[in-house]
């Protein structure tokens, strides 16, 4: 294809992309662009060139080997909720723009961590971008020329100019403020759409090559099968190779939580704590797809050109010798997608580092303290450019010098393993306490020696002498230090190997010189913060433990030469508004020492934003011992305060309790007056009666006419039986209702007890001339006080009889079991309950204002008993007009 | 003079008869004070409750009206209030004759307008007195 047609189709290519990024820029707050899709997309900045070309290289060669660096990562998605959004919390809290901030951050804005962490993803990430540049100049090679690549001249490559555009795309859009910690949504957004590209473009050639090129995966395996013997290459040949594949997992595991670019992304620029729950399986699920077509398209090459030489490239190699040239257009464009997202992620996040962690903190500060606003932003946006710019010129003078010997995959895995040696100082120091600053930079120190001397010097010597002397022999000839093989252990893959040494001896060293180191104060603290950053308290600005004399007006001085007066101002007003302080106050407690430094550490890093904001104030030295007493106190009063709120709302609670106690009791009060009323009432009456009675006959007994001397008699012989009645009824209401009352339990026969009951009413009821029906054939014997409930029918049938009509009344009695439980109801015909009396019927002195009679029989105390009764019985009593007319009374009681 | 002519007035208005409508659900204490008062030449008439001292109050005039309080349907207030707005039972004396004997009740009652509270049990040839009196 011609070179110049396909620079220009690059550079259109770019300019969309600059485009969208613009667009999106200025459209920051739609939700196409905050949403968990983009935000997954633009996790797939882990896949590379080194995915989307060396996968298939290392899959020719050596088989499924390419896979554990994606297994990692979909290992790792799930532990994404506990470990990552911890991390998104504690960054957006704390204004952290990058990983070496985070680490720095946690060892208590440790200078020197800060610088070395930064060092260590920049020696990590160089020769990774030169290894996306070296994919595009060859890719470039290929598809120009037809065939394969030739080197040629600096200015003569195309890919310095991509490189330069690259280096001004991330400068353009990364580096607009100085605030490292805001979002770069214009970027994030083009990534998403980059993803989108590299994987359907991925797609299209893996099926194009699988079924148009081939006859579908098994028309392949039985090819690839007829010209090598295949079986070491898709499974375990030996047990140390699971080993391989074990630590392989274990480095990508940790890479896709440290990698520079893959912290800016999934952390750094995190819209929303929520969108991680959708990435955590489309992630995964985006790898996975993305791995499908890898091994097919190697078998495919395979078999097409003989050979594995030029494996990489098959994805573009297989439709030029089909003379499709289109396909292979879109395999380039997918692969130069995979290139410009991960070199400008990488660069923006390196730029960074290498300006907050690395050059302002040594170097800067001073000019800092005493320049203007306006010149100090622009000298900080500044060191960010050049710091872009000479990371992609370095790359690139690293890949034009050197790289063309190296394939893509063993650079990349030396990349990983450098930036896994922070992982003992990242992983433990998150979750433990002790973790130490001083055993976080021995640990990364050794482990970084370790790894040079396993893995990067071995491999240097060889590319650049060609000697594997050093190799194969050791240091000094010594064959326990043979580089591929320390002390004997001779069966893991170099990069494994490497990783498995470098990460025993970090981590070994940062847990020992953790126990051993005391640390210092402010390490400590914020190690208590990242810890439990659960705890919300944690996050708050309250939670530095600071002691001094600090002037707001120093402190604002600092904010100014970085914020500018007008958003200083704004932001503490924000501050004195928060904690309801005055807005003239004079001294500045911790809170505002933590506020002021999180609002610096966006722009100069953290490490920088407190040696700036010490300096204008007048700190006291705190003790490690005073800092964790007043942590520990400080948590206590958390508790504490937790506790009392509890107890306040228990109290509450009892008040509450306790006045609708208080209102019953008062009731019960009046219910117990109503009911001595009641019964003073009950028994004055018939006392009237006597007494009027007596009275006349004392006086007039010689006039009075005999019948009625004689009725008067028979009055005081009613009135003094209603007497005795009433005072019968009321102890055993009150004996009952007090539970005073053992029943008698016996098995009994309830059809003989409703026929005990019908004969004793059945005198009333034939001198009323009522009908008494009960035809029920059905018997059940169970458990109940045969009197008792005796009574309770008794009680029915009688008040039954008392509102019949006479002549026309029939009562009925009927009985059934249900559900562990015999219902007996009585019903009658007569002129039924007002609807709203029912619930008071079982109240003891409830007299019906509908009874024929105007005084009947009774004492108003029967059904009160019976309910009295049928309660001990474990049952329950109710009355309900039936529908046609009267009232039914129905109870039930337990059948066991 | 002015006793015998007194004597004779009270003699004129025997002639006439007093009547007397006793309200009250307990007939036993009813049959008492109707025997009572018939002996003292009252013309006697008797209501078991409030609606039945209404209705017979529509037709009626009674010197005194002796008046329960607890009764079913209409109680002893709910009469006196009936009496108290009816014109022609102007002169009508209400006398509340009960078991009910707090201070409060008997406040309650008199405030209602009765004209004597008396509180039962009670002496059949006090309450005659009283009645007397009142007339």
């Amino acid at each position: 294809m011609n070179n110049f047609a396909l620079s220009c189709l690059i550079l259109l290519y770019l300019c969309i992309l600059f485009y969208i990024a613009f667009i999106v820029e200025k459209k920051g707050k739609s939700k196409w662009v905050n949403n968990p899709y983009v935000y997954t997309l633009s996790l797939a900045v882990y896949c590379s060139a080194w995915t989307y070309y060396g996968s298939i290289g290392v899959a020719a060669n050596s088989g499924i080997s390419f896979l554990p660096i994606y297994l990692g990562p979909i290992i790792a998605a799930p532990f994404w909720i506990v470990i990552l959004r911890k991390v998104i919390r504690i960054s957006k809290q704390h204004k952290i723009s990058s990983i070496a901030d985070f680490i720095s951050l946690r060892y208590g804005n440790d200078r020197f961590l800060g610088a070395l962490v930064a060092f260590i993803c920049t020696i990590g990430t160089v020769p990774y971008i030169s290894l996306q540049l070296k994919a595009i100049s060859e890719t470039y090679d290929i598809l120009s020329s037809g065939s394969t690549f030739v080197p040629r001249g600096t200015l003569g490559d195309s890919t310095l100019y991509v490189a330069i555009l690259l280096a001004v795309f991330a400068t353009f859009f990364g580096t607009q403020t100085t605030d490292a910690s805001a979002k770069h949504k214009g970027i994030v957004a083009t990534i998403a759409i980059e993803s989108i590209i590299k994987l359907v473009f991925f797609i299209v050639v893996g099926c194009y090559i699988t079924f148009y090129l081939f006859d579908g995966t098994e028309d392949l395996y039985h090819r690839v099968t007829q010209i090598q013997d295949i079986t070491p290459l898709i499974g375990f040949s030996k047990v140390e190779d699971a080993f391989s594949w074990f630590y392989m997992i274990a480095l990508s595991f940790t890479a896709i939580f440290l990698l520079p670019r893959m912290f800016q992304v999934s952390v750094v620029e995190n819209v929303r704590e929520k969108h991680l729950k959708q990435a955590i399986w489309l992630f995964p699920l985006y790898l996975l797809l993305f791995n499908f077509f890898v091994i097919f398209i190697a078998w495919a090459g395979q078999v097409t050109f003989g050979n594995s030489s030029n494996a990489e490239y098959f994805t573009l190699l297989l439709p030029l010798k089909n003379g499709n040239i289109f396909i292979a257009l879109l395999v380039f464009f997918g692969g130069l997608s995979a290139v410009i997202s991960m070199v400008v992620v990488s660069t923006l996040a390196l730029s960074t580092m290498v300006s907050n962690n690395l050059v302002i903190p040594y170097g800067f500060l001073e000019v800092f303290s005493k320049g203007k606003p306006e010149k100090n932003a622009l000298y900080i946006i500044r060191i960010r450019r050049i710091a872009v710019f000479s990371i992609i010129i370095i790359a690139y003078i690293f890949y034009a010098s050197f790289s063309i010997e190296l394939s893509l995959y063993s650079i990349g895995l030396i990349s990983f393993v450098i930036i896994s040696q922070l992982a003992p100082s990242f992983f433990i120091g998150l979750f433990w306490n002790r973790g130490a600053s001083k055993a976080s930079k021995i640990g990364i120190i050794t482990g970084f020696i370790i790894t040079m001397y396993t893995l990067i010097l071995p491999f240097s010597i060889q590319a650049f002498t060609g000697s594997t002397v050093f190799i194969s022999e050791g240091a000094f000839g010594i064959s326990f230090l043979k580089p591929h093989a320390l002390f004997g252990i001779d069966f893991l893959s170099p990069p494994a190997h490497a990783f498995f040494w470098s990460m025993l001896a970090n981590t070994l060293c940062y847990l020992v010189f953790s126990l051993v180191s005391k640390g210092n104060y402010r390490e400590r603290n914020y190690a208590e913060m990242f810890v439990d950053s659960k705890n919300f308290n944690s996050l708050q600005d309250s939670a530095l433990v600071w002691k001094g004399e600090a002037f707001v007006s120093d402190i604002k001085n600092v904010l100014v030469r970085f914020l500018g007066e007008e958003r200083t101002e704004r932001a503490l007003r924000l501050f004195f508004s928060k904690y309801d302080l005055p807005l003239d106050t004079q001294m500045a407690d911790a809170r505002l020492i933590n506020f002021s430094e999180k609002l610096l550490t966006g722009s100069i890093g953290n490490a920088s934003a407190k040696i700036l904001i010490s300096g204008v104030v007048k700190e006291e030295e705190i003790s490690l011992i005073e800092v964790l007493k007043i942590l520990e106190e400080s948590k206590e009063t958390i508790s504490r305060n937790k506790l009392l709120k509890d107890k306040s709302k228990q109290l509450t609670q009892l008040t509450e309790q306790l006045k609708e106690a208080n209102v019953e009791l008062i009731e019960k009060d009046q219910q117990k007056d109503e009911f001595l009323d009641t019964v003073a009432h009950e028994i004055k009456t018939p006392i009237t009666g006597i007494r009027a009675a007596v009275e006349l006959l004392i006086e007039d007994l010689q006039e009075m006419p005999p019948e009625l001397s004689n009725q008067f008699l028979t009055n005081i012989l009613s009135d003094a039986d209603r007497m005795s009645r009433l005072i019968n009824n009321l102890l055993d209401f009150e004996k009952l209702s007090n539970g005073r009352e053992q029943l008698n339990l016996q098995k009994n026969s309830l059809k003989r007890t409703i026929e005990t009951a019908l004969s004793g009413v059945s005198q009333i009821a034939s001198n009323k001339k009522i009908t008494l029906l009960h035809t029920n054939k059905s018997d059940y014997s169970f458990f109940y006080d045969e009197d008792r409930i005796l009574q309770v029918m008794t009680n029915l049938l009688s008040n039954a009889i008392k509102f019949c009509e006479p002549e026309s009344g029939i009562i009925s009695i009927d009985y059934r079991y249900d559900d562990g439980f015999i219902f007996v109801e009585v019903k009658d015909n007569g002129k039924g309950i007002p609807q709203e009396d029912l619930v008071f019927v079982f109240d003891k002195f409830y007299q019906s204002k509908n009874q024929n009679t105007i005084k009947p029989e009774g004492s108003g105390l029967g059904l009160a008993i019976s309910k009295q009764i049928i309660l001990q019985h474990k049952g329950k009593i109710w009355a309900k007009n039936s529908l046609k007319a009267g009232v039914v009374v129905g109870f039930k009681l337990p059948f066991d | 003079m002015s006793l015998v002519l007194s004597c004779h007035l009270t003699n004129f208005e025997r002639m006439v008869k007093q009547k007397i409508l006793i309200v009250d659900d307990e007939p036993n204490i009813v049959m008492s004070l109707e025997y009572a008062f018939k002996k003292q030449d009252f013309e006697v008439y008797i209501a078991r409750d409030g609606s039945e001292a209404m209705e017979i109050l529509t037709h009626h005039i009674p010197a005194v009206v002796l008046l329960d309080i607890m009764m079913p349907n209409v109680d002893g207030y709910q009469t006196l209030k009936f009496i108290k707005e009816k014109i022609e039972l102007n002169s009508t004396k209400v006398v509340f004759l009960t078991a009910k004997n707090k201070a409060s009740d008997i406040e309650k009652g008199l405030k209602l307008g009765a004209d004597k509270y008396l509180i039962k049990p009670f002496s059949v040839k006090k309450i005659v007195a009283e009645i007397l009196e009142l007339i």
